[in-house]
């Protein structure tokens, strides 16, 4: 790709500059852009910060909390519900991410040298790129395989995707088969040859997949509220629709404290706990997985 | 995107088979096997979960075609034929979904299809590319923010304690809570998509704008064109195959309409406007317990679905797209 092209940063001789009036439109079309995307941000973090004097001086408006307070995120890491949810979040998050990756990684890098019937377990991941067994088919096999409310059935059914385990193929071919043959003469099984050659030479990239996994898991909510009946097992995500795009009241967490913070401050505190780690994590997918898409979409 | 890869992988691993040495003359099956062992344990993991949770799932399609009772599991329910689908198709409410479903559709391809290709040309106009980086890293961002809390943020600026409740009350227009109001219900999602998807989207139009020959916009000056006429004799056929190709692939996911997204906002809109054809498998069938109906209305809709993407991928590689790929 010729994003290099990109980089020089001054203008060309043949390009003119903008009329005024083109650049003054300009400037205003991204300065609304930034604005609408980052706006609604600000808002929730805001109202996730600000005291019932701050809620109910503009009728639930919060531009600016005058009297910022945390209560809002103490009250939801008191223990109850919130808290909970984000102990079952957490874990489903580390363990299907190691899950995926230990298994993508095995697949990918068997697929990316010649083994016996390779091509077909190849042909047996992409072909589910052309369908999807719907939601009832779905069900009746989780059902059957006995998953039903248990954490297995948020990792299990979604463990590999197969956009992954292109983009790691892709990568493990070009890593020259020289350099592995030179390891097998030297003694090296197929085991130490992953271990010891691959895994450090794909770093980089096995982390894009891992953020990727990780992302998708922790975002999860269908996954959650069709197979898991029971509410107490809930992750972050379905507690967050539960009370905070449905509204349901939020049962209080044992002690009422003095000056309770008010509920949209909780509400808008669930939030953005449940944005911290994406937030955490975007500046790494935002330098590699550009990357990663284009060269996993593309080359594929 | 995938039948192309299915061809260009399999050639691929036939090319390594003859470049690396590995194969012996004449090994039986079980000598490859068993010289291969180890890497078919690691792939066996990854095999297994395609074969469990991808391909066996598909055996259920078959209580379409039964009266399934979930005390009897699926070989001892009823076969009742096409029963089903007759009842299906004499359900409005499944008229209502499929309607509603290709309105959206319509409206995704008309109105946020063409956003990443204007913001990708906006962005590439940038001459720093600092500002321009700085810009891409907070477009991209809703991208990655679930969609629970995409409805969340969106209730929290345009429901009744919102700011645009709040700018409409001090205008002095009655206050209007725009997400529990089915007949904005259709234009909001769309809106929502464009929302969160268009930054992300610019990745791969901006970098086929990138990779345009500079010197066809120096030829294109030296005859005189100027701004506009350059974006439409240079950088619009430059970008026009991953342009078609692009909406090639989104015509193959026609019928599949955000399901998580509607799914959340569905309730408070009601069913007849917010109601799609994925949803209406969910509520009727897992939440509603009708499930050789909503079985049925699955399997057509995934049929239908698997067509579109086949004949969409048929039509990408017949369009000679290979080449934007490469």
């Amino acid at each position: 790709m010729a994003v290099q092209a990109g980089e020089i940063s001054e203008r060309p001789a043949w390009l003119e500059k903008d009329p005024k009036l083109l650049r003054a439109v300009k400037i205003g079309v991204f300065v609304v852009i930034l604005f609408v995307v980052i706006y609604p941000f600000i808002s929730v973090l805001a109202t996730s910060l600000a005291s019932e004097p701050d809620v109910i001086k503009n009728g639930g408006l919060v531009i600016w909390p005058e009297h910022p307070t945390f209560g809002a995120y103490q009250t939801i890491f008191a223990g109850g519900v919130v808290t909970r949810a984000i102990i079952v979040s957490v874990a489903i998050t580390s363990i299907g991410t190691l899950l995926s990756l230990a298994v993508t990684i095995g697949m990918a890098y068997g697929l990316s040298r010649p083994i016996w019937g390779g091509k077909y377990f190849l042909l047996i991941a992409l072909f589910t790129l052309l369908f999807v067994p719907g939601i009832i088919p779905n069900y009746l096999a989780v059902k059957q395989y006995g998953l039903l409310n248990t954490y297995a059935a948020l990792i299990l059914p979604v463990l590999v995707s197969a956009f992954n385990l292109v983009v790691l193929r892709q990568f493990f071919m070009n890593i020259p088969g020289e350099l592995l043959d030179s390891a097998r003469i030297d003694g090296a099984n197929d085991w130490d040859i992953l271990v010891k050659i691959v895994m450090p030479l794909s770093m980089a990239v096995v982390a894009v997949v891992a953020l990727f996994y990780a992302v998708s898991y922790w975002n999860d909510f269908f996954t959650a509220l069709l197979y898991l009946n029971d509410s107490s097992m809930w992750p972050l995500q379905l507690v967050l629709r539960l009370y905070v795009v449905q509204g349901a009241p939020l049962p209080s967490a044992g002690d009422v404290v003095e000056n309770a913070p008010p509920l949209e401050s909780i509400q808008m505190a669930v939030v953005v706990v449940a944005m911290i780690p994406i937030l955490c994590v975007y500046p790494f997918l935002q330098r590699y997985f550009t990357r990663g898409v284009l060269s996993g979409a593309i080359k594929g | 995107m995938s039948a192309v890869d299915v061809k260009q992988a399999s050639a691929r691993t036939l090319g390594r088979a003859a470049a690396e040495t590995r194969a012996g003359p004449k090994t039986t099956v079980w000598q490859r096997i068993w010289r291969d062992r180890i890497m078919l344990l690691m792939v066996l993991p990854g095999v297994l979960y395609f074969i469990l949770f991808r391909y066996l799932p598909l055996l259920g399609n078959i209580i379409a075609f039964e009266d399934y009772l979930p005390f009897l599991g699926f070989t001892d329910s009823a076969f009742v034929g096409f029963a089903n689908f007759q009842q299906m198709f004499a359900d409005p409410a499944f008229w209502q979904a499929t309607v509603n479903t290709i309105i959206i559709a319509i409206l995704q391809i008309v109105f946020y299809f063409p956003m990443p290709i204007i913001l990708a040309m906006m962005l590439q106009s940038l001459i720093s590319t600092r500002v321009r980086r700085a810009i891409q890293s907070v477009v991209y961002l809703p991208h990655f923010v679930s969609w629970v809390i995409v409805v969340a943020l969106w209730q929290q600026v345009l429901g009744g304690s919102g700011i645009f409740v709040h700018t409409l009350r001090d205008l002095g227009l009655p206050p209007l809570n725009v997400m529990t109001e089915p007949g904005f219900f259709k234009p909001l999602v769309t809106l929502q998509l464009i929302w969160k998807e268009t930054g992300y989207a610019t990745i791969i139009f901006l970098a086929a704008l990138l990779s345009i020959d500079s010197s066809l916009y120096e030829a294109a000056v030296m005859d005189g064109a100027g701004r506009w006429q350059r974006i439409w004799h240079v950088t619009l056929p430059g970008i026009m195959g991953v342009i078609i190709l692009l909406l090639i692939l989104r015509l193959g996911l026609f019928l599949s309409v955000g399901f998580e997204q509607i799914l959340l906002q569905r309730n408070a809109v009601g069913p007849a406007a917010g109601e799609v054809l994925d949803t209406y498998v969910y509520f009727k069938g897992i939440v509603g317990g009708q499930w050789g109906v909503t079985a049925a209305a699955g399997l057509i809709k995934g049929i239908i679905g698997t067509l579109l993407v086949l004949g969409a991928n048929k039509f990408a590689h017949r369009m000679g797209q290979e080449g934007v790929y490469n």
